[in-house]
Order: C-alpha cells, then structure tokens, then sequence
C-alpha cells in the first residue's frame, strides 16, 4: 500500500505508537487484556449482555445513572491511585545518583495522568454519582428534569475516561503537568498525541459534565415536592444547586480554553504561542477561572454530605441551617474571585496579588462558619459511630490543616517560597483526600444501603477508614516538611540524600493507602456476601432525617408511589415524628420516562471522533461526526419515550413492602 | 516516657536534625523576611485552627451515644449568640491577616527595589547593586553580568551584602527562578521580564532551581549560587574573565538547544545586546524583535510600508511546525506601487521556512510528518512564497 493511502487510513497511528518497548506497560496490557477477557467471558457465560443493556446500560433511571458514575470512579480510582504509587516509588528510590525506574518520558506521563484522572475521572464522577443518585430523592422527585440528557452526560464521561485510558495502550499521555500549560503544551513543544489525548478526553467528558450540571439545577429548581421551599432543602440538595451553578458556569470557559489550545495545535492560530500576539498567561489566567471553582465543584457536595451525616448520626438537627446555607453560596460567588492565587509568582503587581490573596482567605470565613456548625451540631448531641460519622470527624480534623496551609499559601510573600514545592501538594491533597474523598466514602457508606437494600460491612470498612487515614497523614505529612525544604514538585531525580528518608516515609503511607482502597473492595464484596444478615427492610437504618430514607431500599423505580408533601426542613424527621402513616391504598399508574440506548450510542461516536482526530484519522473523524448528527437527530423522531407504570404493579411493588415492613416489626 | 520510646524517636530526630528547613532558615534577608510572614500567619491561624480541632475531639467523645450523662437537645439548632462568634471569630483572624498580607505582599514584592540589606541596615543608595540577566533554557539556566561582561551557565554568584537584581526571561518555555535561601521565586517566561530583587546576607553556597514543570530534562535543571565576600567575588569574576570563548549570537543558538544536566560554562566575554536580544525573541539575524513590533504598532503599523515588514514579522522559529491543518505561513516580499509596479522585493532577508515538527523536548519519539502539502487527501496547494 502507498505511503499515502497508509497515512489516510490510519493518520499518524503506525505500529510505532504502541509502546512495545516499554515493559511496565506491556505487562499492565497483558494484566488488563486478561482482566478484560475475563470479564467479557464472564458476562457473555451468564448471558448478562442483555441485562446489562437493557437495565444499566440504556437506563434513564437517575439512581442506576448514579451508581454507574460511582463504579466509573471507583475503577478509575485504581488507575489513578496506581499513578500514584509508581510516583511514590519513583521519587523514594531516585537517589544517589539512580535514575529509579521510571524514564521521563513515563515518569511525566505518570503525574499529567494521576492528576487528570483524579480530578476529571475519580472525583467528578464519585461526586456527580453521589448527587445524581441522592438529590431527587432528597426532592421527593421521580426523576431528573431530563432523564435521557442524564444518560447521554453519564456515556460521556465515560467516553473521556475510555479516551485517557486508551493513551495508556496506543500512543502515550500529555507530559504537561495536569493542566498542560502552553507553551509547553502547544505544538511546537509537545508535537505527538499526548496533549490531544488530554484535550479530546476532557472535552468529551466536559460535554457530559455540564450537561449532567444543567440538568441538576433544572431538577433541583422545577421538581421540588410541596412544601420544600428553597429553605427547606436538605443541606446536600443545596451544595449540589451551588455545585451546579459552578458547573454550569465554569465548565464552558474549560471548553473555550481547550478549543483555543486545540486551534493552536491544529490549525496553527497563536492563541498561546510565545510569539504571533499570543500569550501564554492568557491560558493560565482562563484555565484557573475554570480550574479554582472546579475546586469547590468537588468540595461543595462533600460538604453537604457531612452536613447530613452529622446531623443523622448527632440525631440532632443541623445546627445554624440557614448560616450554612449563606455559607455555600457566599463560597460559590467567592470562588470565581480567586483564581490568581494559582500564579502569584507569574509577576503579577503587589496590588492584584494582595488583592487575590484577600478574597482567598475571605472564602475560609465561610469555610470557617461550616467547620463550627458541623461542631455545634454534635454538640449536644447522641452521636453514634457508625462509619460515615467517622470519616466525617476524619476529615473534620484533616480538613482544618488542609485549611490552614491554604490560607498560608494564600498569602503572597509565602506563596513566593511554598508555590509548586511538595507543601502545596500536600495541601491540596491534604482539602482533596481529605475533604472529597473522606466525603466520597462517608456518602458511600452512607447511602449504600439505599441504593442496594444491604449496609456496607462494619469491619472491613473500619480497616479501610484506618489504613485510609493513617496512609494519608503519613504520605503526605511528609511532604510538608520536605516543602519547607524547599523541594520543587515533579522532579524525578533527587541528588541530596538526605531528603530520601521522607519519601520512603511517603511511599510507606502510599501503600497504606492502597491497603485501604484494597480493604474497601473487599467491604463491598464481603457485604454482598453477607447481604442477608446486612439487609435494610426498613428503608431507614440510621434513623435519619431526610426525605430519601422516607421510601424502600432499593428505592422502586418511581421512588415515592405518592409524591410527598414537606412541612420542616429534615422532612423525613418531622413526618416519623408526627406519626406518619404510610398510604397502603389508592395507588394508581405513574408516568415515568423509556429507557434508550441514543446516549451510549452518541458518547461512542463522540470517543470515535475524538480518537480520529488525536490521531489525525480524519476520515473517521468526520464520519463520526457526521453519524452523531444522525442519530442525534434521529432521536428527535423517537416517540417512545414514556411509559406508564400500571397501577397493578405499583400495588404489587407497596404491598410487597407492605409485608417486609411488617415482618420487620 | 519510657526508654522504648524514646529509642524509636530516634530515627525521626536524627531525620529531622539533618535536615535543611531552608525555607524556614534562610541566608537572604528577603527570604527571611518571607520566613516571618509564614510563621506569622501560621500562628495567626493556630489561634482559630487548635480550639476547632480541641472541640471536635472534645464533642466527638464527650457526646458519644454511650455516654447518657452528656445532655442530649435533639430540636437545638439555632443560637444567635453563638454564629456571632462563629462568623466574627474567623473574620477576624481574616482581617488582621488580610493587613499582614497587603503590607508585606507591598513590602516584598518582588519588583520594588529592596530597602534594606538585613534589619539592621539600609542599602547604601551611593553603591550600584549587582545586574544579573536570568535567562531559563531548555534545561538550563545562563546567567549574564552585564556589568562585567561574562556569562556562566548553570552558576552564579554574587558578594554577600550587595543587592541584587535579576532580569528574568526564557528562551522556549515556563520555568520558575527559584533560590530558596535568597528570595522567593518567579516565573521565567519566554518574550516577558520579569524581575527580582534580593539580597544574600551569609557567605555559603545555596541550590537555586527550577520551580515550574519544564519538560524531560527538568529533574537537572538546577545551579549552585554561591555567597562570597567581595574578594572572594572578585576573583570568581576574574576566573570568569579568563575563561576562553565569547557567548555571541551564534553561540547562543548552539546552547539554546535542548540538553540536560549541563555542566558548569563559563564565558569570558558575551554579546552585549544578547539579552535584549534573547527577550525580544530575536537572536536569529533577520527576524524582527518584539521591541521593533511594538515600537512599529504604536506608529499605526507605518501604513503601506509596513508591508514590507511582513517578511521579517512572519517568520518564526517555533511558530505553526507541526500543525497539520493550518495554512502555510505566507507573507509578502514585495509590493507593487504606482511608482514602482514591478515590485520592490525586500525577499533579500532570508527567513529559514522550516516546517517540520520542533522537538522542544528533545526525546525520541515515534515518528511522524505532518501531512505535506502534496498529500492528496489535503490536494495540492501552492507554495505561497508570494
């Protein structure tokens, strides 16, 4: 075949792209090629293709959209956290003139990937899962606004993810640092498909994610139940509102900027060239208006998930409710006034820097009140120790350290001595882990029960929640220290051997960490195991406040066989109290949306699109393209999009929880 | 505590005891005073932080379900009193720190010259500081003394007590200039200065590196900056002087290229104009700098004559290699006019078109060409040199 007609079809993918060479990732591709088979043998034994297809895969059902997102997390997690260990073992074993395991050309594509996979593929989704399974039960909803619209944003999610992973396998990653800055991001320096992998991968995933924003705050504004005005929103529903305000706000300028970059790389504009009138602090500027209230995107909800925990677990009402509210929003305005506290040291004056510097610590005032009423909400209180209540005072304790190095790095003189060393990993690690994460897995452990009518098992989640923060205090303590060393991030050789002892330390603490990820898998399976003797009938194991425990666990397809109507903000609480007496009669069909395979069939075409053009395939790029338009369009013609749960089965489905209830008693 | 203890206490003390807290125990005096502003606001937020982290575990065991002694008030959820304090009390931490912050960031802004060479005593206005150009390349930092005519790579020195001022710039990417024991850092930014000023008060020899990802070779990016009495300056910059070699143009061409793990260089003499040179992204003969562009734009672009400058203006080293899409870069090499209709060919300047794909980070990778024009699915385009 011509050289010519070769370079149509394939672009600039070649036998050469595929990392032969490179044995660490042979062996993770033969690892997970078995897995894979595996996997795939598996599911087509059991014949649970149909299954899968017809009950995950093309549900509009938000609570399964939900889960999907929290499995996506999780297993990227493992990507992700793998990144990590090789990091940590790189940077313990690089002394003494060794050059550790890792060439640069790896060791770089390691921490650009940790980074964005963390952020974009394991927090995004744990967060958006958690609001997408919880809000509209918290409502007393049946659904999102846009059920479909839910479905399509979850493929494309997962489209980005399928795109970064595939960089792991064909070609490589960016070697940019994870928010590839320019000009060492712009053709000219990063000239193969590592940074189009990462412009491609996010903006697949970005669709999703302000989609999946948009629809949130449609759900949270229109499908409230009677009776819950704005201020007797649970406390999570309100930070998933502000959540989504920001991610509708700030994830467009994500786009615009990664567009900008890829005209730069694709076409030649100077957007960000060094020359040609383009300036490469225009990126930085316009990524940090996304990136800082991407930082509260994820902390928001983390937040609002502790509000709930402790105030079920204090079995006390959450104390200063409307302060609290007044908080988060103050937080989401003052989130868009900050960003150039990323870049103190890119020469802005004193004014603009003392200037950033101050609203940056205004947001801790805020931050501050939260801290005090999660405290007055255990104060006086009955406070059980179950395992969400113990990741919340986890990272209550973790969070204000965390806090208080951000504050100090919010301070410009200081910023100028602690920018881009190991304090500032260790800082926003130490928010991160400690504030999302924590608060992942406190919602986890939380709401699983709702979700799959079995409580996640106590012992293994204890060893996770220990081996979790024992792991991070340890990997990451000592990156403060070495901060203050004045050791600069993502170096991968080091020729003082005296700092080697505190990334030993570190990794040590990686791995225990690892242990704690390992021991929270097996929570899940050992809780399946022993899903009978955990069974929920009630609906309510904790005893808990708000209108998602008030229907069954598993919740039914409709959630709320009547819609309920709210008289105080923990709705669920007042109506137990009142002696609330569940409707056993008068059930009739309730209208809920289809199912349909357009979303995974569209997020598909749209991963084909983007890997045509990070490989410049054009062919297939276009085709892509131009099919998604179809099918888009094509759906417009479906009219098959709602049907009525009959009465009967409504009748059947209450009954049912009608006798386990009873039995429960 | 008992002597077990204290044995396994051992390890970690003589960690910490042979460390170097450089942050916390600088040689400059504006690192020190950067030093005080940490410990400073560090103490101010101990104040708020340590009675929020005695509470929670105070609360979390004191109302612990098990103990029916503590009291139990399951409605109390509002207390007027108590979110005063919970919104002044930070507030007011905010506030202190918020003037600590104004002043000092004012104070040690890295472009105000400094004002005194440690606490005790102001910098002697009749005695010039010390220039030194910094120029951050692919993987290694030159330094340029104006003043004396020489240029290092990869070292640098200056005379205890001497302010300092360095001129910061880059050659391809985004670095940091970072010297913990004598200043803060910032960014070293290709076609942008930025600057420094400090001063180094103890005599000793200091690591200075990049603070910002740079690519492959970024790990050796890294220097040894030297405090030294005059005589001890004096006689480094002699040993300088008598280093062969002169750092010009083309020699600057040559070391600009991606390497790592450089050496120390040193350069007896050096081209005078280079570093204007190198910030106006101008060092190849025949390209325009910035300084010209600009100078030209502030003049409305010297209407129909600027056309003429299109040829210097639009080549680029760097500019549009690799993209595949994107037309080829054209521009004018002469102009026909009522007096002249042949045209008037400024083609005399030759830019080096080059197209093919610049690897800034110098690795092997797999290879690839951009589609050349002549590739069919793209179909013929012209060569557009005029």
């Amino acid at each position: 075949m011509s050289p010519d007609l070769l370079k149509f079809i394939f672009g600039r993918l070649g036998i050469d792209s595929l990392p032969l060479h490179e044995p660490i990732l042979v062996g993770t591709f033969i690892m997970v090629a078995l897995g894979g088979i595996t996997l795939l043998a598996g599911v087509t034994y059991f014949r649970l293709w149909g299954y899968l297809w017809r009950e995950w895969f093309t549900t509009v059902d938000h609570k399964r959209i939900g889960v999907m997102y929290m499995i996506l997390g999780i297993v990227m997690l493992l990507r992700g956290f793998a990144d990590a260990l090789m990091m940590r073992a790189q940077q313990a074993m690089a002394f003494n003139g060794s050059e550790g395991f890792l060439p640069a050309h790896h060791y770089d594509q390691v921490f650009t990937a940790h980074g964005v996979i963390m952020i974009f593929f394991v927090a995004m989704p744990l967060v958006t899962g958690l609001m997408n399974f919880v809000v509209p039960l918290q409502i007393g909803a049946r659904d999102v606004s846009f059920p479909f619209l839910n479905n399509f944003s979850f493929w494309m999610t997962v489209g980005g993810a399928v795109l970064v992973m595939l960089s792991l396998f064909i070609g490589e990653f960016a070697r940019t640092g994870w928010l590839a800055y320019p000009p060492l991001s712009n053709i000219g320096y990063s000239p193969d498909v590592g940074v189009d992998y990462y412009i491609w991968g996010l903006q697949v995933a970005g669709v999703g994610t302000t989609l999946s924003g948009i629809n949130l705050i449609c759900t949270i504004v229109k499908l409230r139940c009677p009776g819950m005005t704005m201020m007797r929103m649970p406390v999570f529903t309100w930070t998933s509102l502000c959540t989504n305000i920001l991610i509708v706000a700030s994830f467009p300028v994500l786009t615009v900027v990664l567009a900008l970059l890829s005209l730069d790389r694709y076409v030649g504009t100077n957007f960000f060239t060094n020359d040609f009138g383009g300036s490469p602090m225009m990126y930085v500027n316009l990524i940090w208006i996304w990136g800082h209230p991407e930082v509260y995107i994820l902390v928001l909800p983390a937040f609002g998930i502790f509000s709930e925990v402790t105030s079920t677990f204090s079995g006390k009402r959450l104390f200063g409710y409307t302060s609290m509210v007044y908080a988060t929003v103050v937080i989401t305005i003052l989130s868009y006034l900050v960003w150039l506290h990323h870049f103190f040291t890119m020469g802005s004056g004193a004014s603009v820097n003392s200037f950033f510097g101050i609203t940056t610590m205004i947001i801790s005032i805020p931050t501050g009140a939260k801290m005090f009423n999660w405290l007055f909400t255990m104060y006086r209180g009955r406070i059980r120790y179950e395992l969400p209540m113990m990741w919340t005072i986890a990272f209550m304790l973790t969070f204000v350290i965390g806090g208080m190095t951000g504050v100090l790095l919010a301070v410009p003189p200081a910023d100028f001595v602690l920018h881009n060393s190991l304090f500032l990993i260790a800082h926003f690690h130490n928010v991160i882990i400690g504030g999302v994460v924590f608060g992942a897995f406190a919602g986890i452990n939380y709401w699983f029960p709702k979700a799959f009518g079995f409580r996640l098992d106590p012992f293994w989640g204890k060893c996770s929640f220990w081996f979790w923060v024992t792991g991070f205090y340890m990997a990451f303590m000592p990156l403060y220290v070495l901060g203050l060393m004045g050791v600069t991030r993502r170096l991968r050789v080091f020729d003082d051997p005296s700092l080697q002892i505190w990334f030993v330390i570190a990794a040590i603490g990686a791995v225990l960490v690892f242990l704690g990820i390992l021991s929270m898998l097996m929570q899940f399976a050992v809780s399946f195991l022993k899903r009978e003797q955990l069974k929920d009938v009630t609906g309510d194991p904790w005893d808990a406040r708000t209108l998602e425990w008030a229907t069954s666990s598993p919740p039914p397809d409709y959630n709320f066989a009547f819609t309920p109507v709210v008289h105080d903000n923990d709705a669920w609480w007042d109506m137990k109290k009142r002696g609330y007496q569940r409707p056993l009669l008068g059930f009739k069909a309730i209208h809920m949306p289809s199912s349909t395979g357009t979303g995974i069939i569209l997020a598909g075409l749209a991963t084909a699109m983007g890997f045509g053009l990070i490989w410049y395939i054009w062919w297939l790029a276009a085709l892509s393209f131009i099919a998604m338009l179809a099918v888009g369009i094509g759906h417009t013609f479906n009219y098959h999009r709602d049907f009525d749960i009959p009465a009967d089965d409504v009748i059947r489905t209450e009954d049912a929880r009608t006798k386990l209830l009873a039995g429960a008693k | 505590m008992s002597r077990l203890k204290i044995l396994a206490l051992l390890p970690l003390a003589a960690a910490l005891s042979g460390c170097n807290y450089v942050v916390l125990a600088p040689a400059g005096d504006i690192a020190a005073q950067q030093r005080d502003l940490v410990i400073i606001s560090t103490i101010l937020m101990l104040l708020i932080v340590v009675p929020v982290m005695a509470l929670t575990v105070l609360f979390a065991w004191r109302y612990r379900q098990s103990n029916t002694s503590a009291r139990y008030e399951p409605d109390w959820d509002h207390s007027t009193k108590l979110e005063l304090v919970i919104w002044s009390a930070p507030l007011l931490i905010i506030v202190c720190l918020g003037a600590l912050t104004w002043m000092g960031t004012h104070l040690l802004d890295p472009y105000r010259n400094i004002g005194r060479i440690h606490a005790e005593r102001a910098v002697d206005q009749s005695k010039a500081p010390l220039d030194v150009d910094v120029v951050a390349l692919d993987w290694k930092w030159l330094f340029i003394y104006p003043d004396y005519g020489i240029a290092t790579v990869n070292e640098l020195a200056a005379p205890v007590d001497r302010p300092i001022n360095f001129h910061i710039t880059a050659s391809s990417v985004m670095n940091s200039f970072y010297i913990p024991a004598l200043a803060g850092q910032i960014y070293a930014m290709p076609g942008m200065e930025t600057s420094l000023h400090a001063v180094i008060n103890h005599a000793g020899t200091y690591r200075g590196f990049s603070a910002n990802y740079s690519g492959a070779g970024f790990s050796g990016m890294h220097f040894n900056f030297h405090g030294l009495d005059d005589k001890g300056f004096d006689s480094w910059v002699a040993q300088a002087k008598s280093a062969r070699g002169s750092l010009g143009r083309a020699e600057y061409l040559q070391l600009e290229k991606p390497s790592e793990n450089e050496p120390v260089r040193r350069w007896g003499t050096v081209d005078s104009d280079l570093y204007r040179l190198i910030l106006n992204m101008c060092v190849e003969t025949g390209k325009m700098c910035q300084s010209e562009m600009m100078a030209i734009d502030a003049k409305g672009g010297n209407g129909h004559e600027g056309l003429n400058n299109t040829l210097p203006l639009s080549y680029d080293k760097y500019a549009r290699r690799g993209t595949v899409l994107g037309p080829e870069p054209t521009f004018v090499v002469g102009t026909c006019t009522p007096d002249a209709p042949q045209g008037q060919t400024t083609a005399a300047i030759k830019a080096p078109l080059d197209t093919a794909p610049l690897l800034g980070a110098g690795l092997k990778r797999p290879t690839f060409a951009p589609l050349k024009s002549s590739s069919f699915f793209l179909g013929q385009r012209p060569k557009s040199d005029s």
